[in-house]
C-alpha cells in the first residue's frame, strides 16, 4: 500500500498545529479558521480514503479468504536503546483503527466547523484551532500506533492537548483548576501504565529473529496479540501476589485506560473538564480520548483473553462504573455535567461488553466475540450520538448563556433544529429502534447476558436510567416551564447559525442510520465477519425498559409539576449524595489535603527546610564568615602585600632549612 | 691569593654599600635618598669590576647612575619641593617593617653562614684562568639563537622598552 | 686571604633587607621605588657572583643581570609615569592615596 495517504494522516494535523501554532497570532481569525477547516476536509478525505481501501479493497494485504489482515503499512525503528529495547514508530491498519480512523476524523471536522460559530467571538480563536490539531494529530497517532510505546507516547500527547483544551479559558480559575486536575489525575493512572507497560518489557523475551515475526520490537501489536507463548512464556510463570505476572501487567495498563476513560476511582476529573468549550466536550471529552481506554482494551484484547482475570476486572469496573455514572447523571443540574456522567456511563457499557468477549469458544454461547464487536460497534455509534449531544447543548449554551437547565425550559418553539436533533440524541442514547444507539447497545446486552445473566440484568437496568436521565434532562431544557425571561425581546434564544447547525443535522442523520450498518462484516475480534442478528427477546426487554423510563420521565418532566419536588424531598439523602456525585471529590479531597498533604507532606516538608535546607544554610553561613573575616587580606595596601609574602617566604625557607638539617 | 689593594677596595666599598643603603631607606629627605642610592648604584657598579664583569659595570653605571636616576630625579624635583621630608607612616608599621626586616636579614646572614656553599676558586685564578668576558662573546651571545645565545628575549626586551616608552608618554600626558 | 663568595653575599643582604625595610614602611611612592632599586641590585649582585664564582666558564649569570637592568629601567620609566599621574590627581605621591585597588 502506498504510504502517502498514511504519511499525511499524521503529517496534515501536525503541520496545521505547527502553522496555527507558530504563526497564528499574526492571522486574521477567518484566515485561521478557514485554515484549519480546509485542512481539516483533506484529513477526512485522507482518512475515509484509507478505511475505505481497507475495507472495500479487497486486497489480500487487508482481506485473505474472508478475514481482515492486521497490516503495518510502516514501521521504522526510532530510538534504539539495546537490543530488546527498540522503539518503533509506524502505521497499523487494522479494523478498529480503520473505525477509529473514520470516527476521530468524522468528528473533528464537525468540531472544527462548529467551532467557527461558536468560538467566533472568543479571544485565542487561533490558538484555539492550533490546539485542536494537536489533539487529532495525537489521537490518530494513538490509533494507528504499532507498538506500546508508541502508543503510550501519543497517550501522553492526548493527554497534553487535553489538558490545553480544558484550561483553554485560562483567565477562569475554575477552567485552570479543572485542566490541572484532568492533567493530574489521567497522569496518575498513567503512571501505573508505565509500570505496566515496564513490567511487560522486563518479562517479555525478545522475538526469534527466525519466526514469522523476524525479530520485531517485543512491544509491537501484532507480536503480542499473535499469541506467542514462547515469548509471553516467562510472564505467565512468574506470579506476584497470586497472579501471574502477565495479569499484574494487563491490569496495569488497563489501570491507565481507566484514567483516560474515567473509569470509576479516576472519573472525577471528566465532570470539571466541561469548563473546556463545549466542542472540545464534544470531541475529545465524549467522542474520542475518553473512549481510549476502550480502544486500548480492544487493542490488547488477545493479551487480555490470555488472562481472563483481567477481563472479568475490567467487567466489575466497568458495570460499578456505569451504573455509578447514571445514578449521578439523574441528579445534575449542569446540563453539561449530565452528559459527562452520561459520557462516563456508556463508556463503562463498552467496557463491560469488551469484559463479556472472549476469543476461545464458550460452551452454550452462539458466539463468543459478540461483546467485542458491540463495544466496538457502540463506541462508534456513541462517537456520534454524544458528539451530537453535546453539540447540541453547546448551541443551547450559546442560546441561553448558562449551563443551567433551571435556566432554560420551553425551549422548543424557539430553538426548533436544536430540538430536534437532540432528540434524535436522546432517542439513540435511549435505544429506541431504529436509531443507532438501540442496535449496538442490544448488541452488547445480548454479549452480556449470554456471558452470565447478572451482567445482562445489571446492565439492563443501567439502559433504562440512561433513558430516563436522557429524557429528564430533554424535558426539562425543551418543555417543563417556559423560562419568563424569554418574552423579553433581548433575550430571546433562537437556534445557532449555520456552521453549528450543519454539524448537528449531519450527526443527527449519521445517528438516525449508523445503527443499519453491518458493523459486524467489518470489525471483530479476529477479522472473520459475523452477522449481526438481534436477539429477540433482549430487544424487547431493552425497549420496554427503556419506553417505561422514557414514560416515566414524561410524567415527571414533561409539564412543570410538584413531582420531581417531592421525590427530592422524599429521598433528600439520596439526592444530596447523587447530586454531589457521591462525594468522590470529598473523599479525594479528603485523602489529599488532610492525610497526603497535611501528613506526609508536612513532615516531608519540615524534614526539607530544616535539614536539607538547614545544611546548606550553615555552609552559607560558614563560607560567609570565613569570607568577612579574611577579606581584609584584600586591603590594596600593597605593603602589607609585601608584609605578608615575604613572612611566607621566610617561613618556607625556615621550613625547608629545618627539614634538611 | 688576592692583592692587598683589591682587599682594600672590597672593604671600603662594602662598608658604603652597606652605609648608604641603610641611608636609603631611613632618610625622610627624598632627594638624598635618592643620591645614597646612587652611590649605593656605583658601588654595586664597583663590585662588578671588580669581579671581572667590565660591560656589565659599564652599564651599571651607564644605565642606572646616568639615566634611572636622573628619571628619579626628575620625578622627585616634578613632585616635591627641595627641602620637603617624606611623610611618615603609623607607628606599627614601621614596626612591622623594622622587625621583618631584621629577622630577614638575620635569617638569610645565618643560612649564608651555616649552609654549606659549594666551594668555588679564587677570584683571580679565576679571572687569571681565561674565563674572562670579552664584548666579542657578550655581543655573540645576543645575536645568535643556538644554545645559550639570546636573540628572542633581546628583541622581546626591545619590545619592551619600546612599549615601555609608548605606554609611560600615554600614561603620564595630560588629558 | 681571598676575596670569597661569602663576601660579597653579605652586603647583598643587608641591601636586600634595607630595601624590604624601605619598602614596608615608607610613604612616599618614589622612596618605595628606591628600595625596590635596591632590591633589584642585590638580586643582580647574586647573579654575578654566583656566575663568578660557581660557573667561571658561562656567562648566564651576567646576561641575566643585563636583562634585568633593562627591565628595571622599562619598569622605573613605567613606574614614575604613573607616580606622576597619582601626583596629579591627588596632589601628593603618597602611596597611602592610591589604596582603591581592594576588596
Amino acid at each position: 500500500m502506498d504510504i502517502t495517504l498514511p504519511i499525511l494522516i499524521l503529517a496534515i494535523p501536525f503541520a496545521m498545529f505547527l502553522i496555527l501554532g507558530i504563526g497564528g497570532v499574526k492571522m486574521p481569525r477567518k484566515l485561521a479558521g478557514s485554515i484549519g477547516i480546509l485542512a481539516n476536509g483533506a484529513l477526512l478525505a485522507c482518512c475515509y480514503t484509507v478505511a475505505f481501501t481497507y475495507f472495500f479493497s479487497g486486497d489480500p494485504l487487508f482481506i485473505i479468504d474472508g478475514v481482515r489482515q492486521q497490516y503495518q503499512v510502516f514501521d521504522v525503528t526510532w530510538l534504539a536503546f539495546t537490543d530488546r529495547l527498540v522503539v518503533n514508530i509506524g502505521f497499523l491498519l487494522d479494523p478498529i483503527c480503520a473505525m477509529m480512523l473514520v470516527v476521530i476524523s468524522t468528528i473533528s471536522f464537525m468540531v472544527h466547523l462548529y467551532s467557527w460559530g461558536y468560538m467566533e467571538h472568543e479571544p485565542g480563536f487561533q490558538r484555539y484551532y492550533a490546539f485542536l490539531a494537536l489533539f487529532t494529530f495525537s489521537m490518530l497517532g494513538l490509533v494507528v500506533a504499532t507498538n506500546i510505546f508508541q502508543m503510550y507516547i501519543f497517550w501522553e500527547l492526548v493527554g497534553v492537548s487535553s489538558f490545553l483544551l480544558i484550561g483553554f479559558f485560562y483567565k477562569l480559575p475554575s477552567a485552570v483548576s479543572a485542566s490541572k486536575k484532568a492533567f493530574i489525575v489521567t497522569r496518575f493512572a498513567d503512571l501505573f501504565m508505565l509500570i505496566g507497560i515496564l513490567v511487560l518489557s522486563y518479562y517479555v523475551a525478545q522475538t526469534p529473529a527466525d519466526g514469522p515475526l523476524g525479530g520485531a520490537s517485543a512491544f509491537n501489536f501484532l507480536m503480542l496479540n499473535s499469541h506467542p507463548t514462547n515469548v509471553l512464556a516467562s510472564t505467565l510463570g512468574a506470579t506476584f501476589m497470586g497472579g501471574s505476572v502477565l495479569t499484574w501487567a494487563m491490569i496495569l495498563i488497563f489501570v491507565g485506560g481507566m484514567g483516560k476513560s474515567a473509569m470509576l476511582p479516576l472519573h472525577i476529573w471528566l465532570p470539571d473538564a466541561m469548563e473546556g468549550p463545549t466542542p472540545v466536550s464534544a470531541l475529545i471529552h465524549a467522542a474520542t480520548m475518553v473512549v481510549a481506554g476502550v480502544y486500548l482494551v480492544a487493542r490488547f484484547f488477545p493479551m487480555y483473553c490470555i488472562v481472563p482475570d483481567s477481563l472479568t476486572f475490567i467487567t466489575v469496573v466497568g458495570a460499578i462504573t456505569a451504573f455509578y455514572a447514571a445514578v449521578v447523571a439523574c441528579a445534575q443540574i449542569d446540563i453539561k455535567r449530565v452528559l459527562a456522567f452520561s459520557t462516563i456511563s456508556q463508556i463503562a457499557f463498552m467496557m463491560v461488553s469488551l469484559g463479556c468477549a472472549y476469543d476461545q469458544p464458550i460452551e452454550g454461547v452462539h458466539y463468543s466475540g459478540l461483546g467485542y464487536m458491540a463495544g466496538m460497534f457502540h463506541l462508534f455509534t456513541h462517537a456520534m450520538f454524544k458528539a451530537l449531544l453535546f453539540l447540541g447543548a453547546g448551541a443551547l449554551i450559546h442560546a441561553v448563556h448558562s449551563n443551567d437547565y433551571t435556566k432554560m425550559g420551553g425551549l422548543r418553539k424557539y430553538m426548533p433544529i436544536t430540538h430536534w436533533t437532540f432528540l434524535i440524541g436522546c432517542l439513540a442514547i435511549a435505544g429506541i429502534p431504529p436509531f443507532s444507539g438501540f442496535f449496538s447497545k442490544d448488541e452488547m446486552l445480548t454479549a452480556m447476558y449470554n456471558r452470565d445473566i447478572i451482567w445482562g440484568v445489571w446492565m439492563t437496568i443501567v439502559a433504562g436510567l440512561t433513558a430516563f436521565y436522557m429524557f429528564r434532562i430533554y424535558y426539562l431544557i425543551f418543555w417543563w416551564e417556559e423560562n419568563p425571561e424569554y418574552k423579553h425581546d433581548g433575550h430571546k434564544p433562537h437556534d445557532a447559525p449555520w456552521q453549528m447547525s450543519l454539524p448537528l443535522i449531519i450527526l443527527a442523520a449519521v445517528s438516525c442510520v449508523a445503527g443499519f450498518i453491518p458493523f459486524g462484516e467489518f470489525v471483530t475480534f479476529n477479522g472473520e465477519p459475523y452477522h449481526i442478528h438481534l436477539e429477540g427477546w433482549v430487544a424487547g426487554t431493552s425497549i420496554t425498559v427503556a419506553v417505561l423510563a422514557i414514560a416515566l420521565a414524561t410524567v415527571m418532566y414533561a409539564k412543570k409539576n410538584p413531582l420531581p419536588s417531592k421525590m427530592r424531598q422524599a429521598m433528600p439523602g439520596l439526592w444530596m449524595a447523587a447530586h454531589k456525585r457521591f462525594y468522590w471529590d470529598e473523599i479525594y479531597m479528603f485523602v489529599t489535603h488532610k492525610i497526603i498533604f497535611g501528613g506526609i507532606c508536612r513532615a516531608i516538608a519540615w524534614f526539607d527546610r530544616h535539614i536539607i535546607d538547614g545544611t546548606m544554610d550553615a555552609l552559607a553561613a560558614v563560607t560567609n564568615f570565613c569570607s568577612v573575616k579574611i577579606k581584609s587580606f584584600q586591603s590594596g595596601n600593597v605593603q602589607a602585600y609585601v608584609a605578608w609574602y615575604l613572612l611566607g617566604a621566610l617561613l618556607l625557607g625556615a621550613i625547608t632549612w629545618i627539614c634538611l638539617l | 691569593m688576592d692583592s692587598v689593594a683589591n682587599i682594600i677596595l672590597y672593604f671600603v666599598v662594602a662598608l658604603c654599600i652597606v652605609i648608604f643603603s641603610v641611608l636609603t631607606v631611613t632618610s625622610r629627605r627624598i632627594l638624598r635618598a635618592a643620591t645614597y642610592l646612587l652611590f649605593v648604584l656605583i658601588g654595586v657598579s664597583v663590585f662588578y669590576f671588580q669581579l671581572g664583569y667590565q660591560f656589565l659595570g659599564a652599564v651599571q653605571i651607564a644605565v642606572y647612575a646616568g639615566g634611572i636616576m636622573v628619571l628619579f630625579v626628575f620625578a622627585i624635583l616634578l613632585t616635591h619641593r627641595p627641602d620637603q621630608k617624606t611623610g611618615l607612616l603609623e607607628q606599627h608599621r614601621r614596626t612591622v617593617g623594622i622587625s621583618l626586616s631584621v629577622l630577614s636579614c638575620v635569617l638569610l646572614l645565618l643560612a649564608l653562614f651555616f649552609m654549606p656553599l659549594i666551594g668555588g676558586e679564587s677570584l683571580s685564578a679565576s679571572i687569571a684562568a681565561g674565563n674572562d668576558i670579552t664584548m666579542h662573546d657578550i655581543g655573540k651571545a645576543f645575536t645568535g639563537t643556538d644554545r645559550f645565545q639570546y636573540l628572542l628575549p633581546f628583541e622581546a626586551v626591545s619590545i619592551l622598552l619600546l612599549s615601555c616608552i609608548i605606554g609611560g608618554v600615554v600614561v603620564a600626558r595630560k588629558r | 686571604m681571598d676575596l670569597e663568595m661569602l663576601w660579597y653575599l653579605v652586603p647583598s643582604v643587608i641591601m636586600f633587607c634595607a630595601g624590604v625595610f624601605g619598602f614596608i614602611t615608607r610613604k612616599n611612592t618614589i622612596a618605595l621605588l628606591l628600595s625596590l632599586e635596591l632590591m633589584l641590585n642585590a638580586a643582580d649582585l647574586n647573579f654575578v657572583v654566583f656566575n663568578r664564582y660557581l660557573f667561571p666558564g658561562s656567562m648566564e649569570g651576567m646576561v641575566f643581570t643585563l636583562f634585568a637592568i633593562a627591565i628595571a629601567a622599562a619598569e622605573t620609566a613605567i613606574a614614575i609615569a604613573i607616580i606622576i599621574n597619582i601626583y596629579r590627581a591627588v596632589g601628593n605621591s603618597d602611596i597611602t592615596s592610591a589604596q582603591k585597588m581592594k576588596f
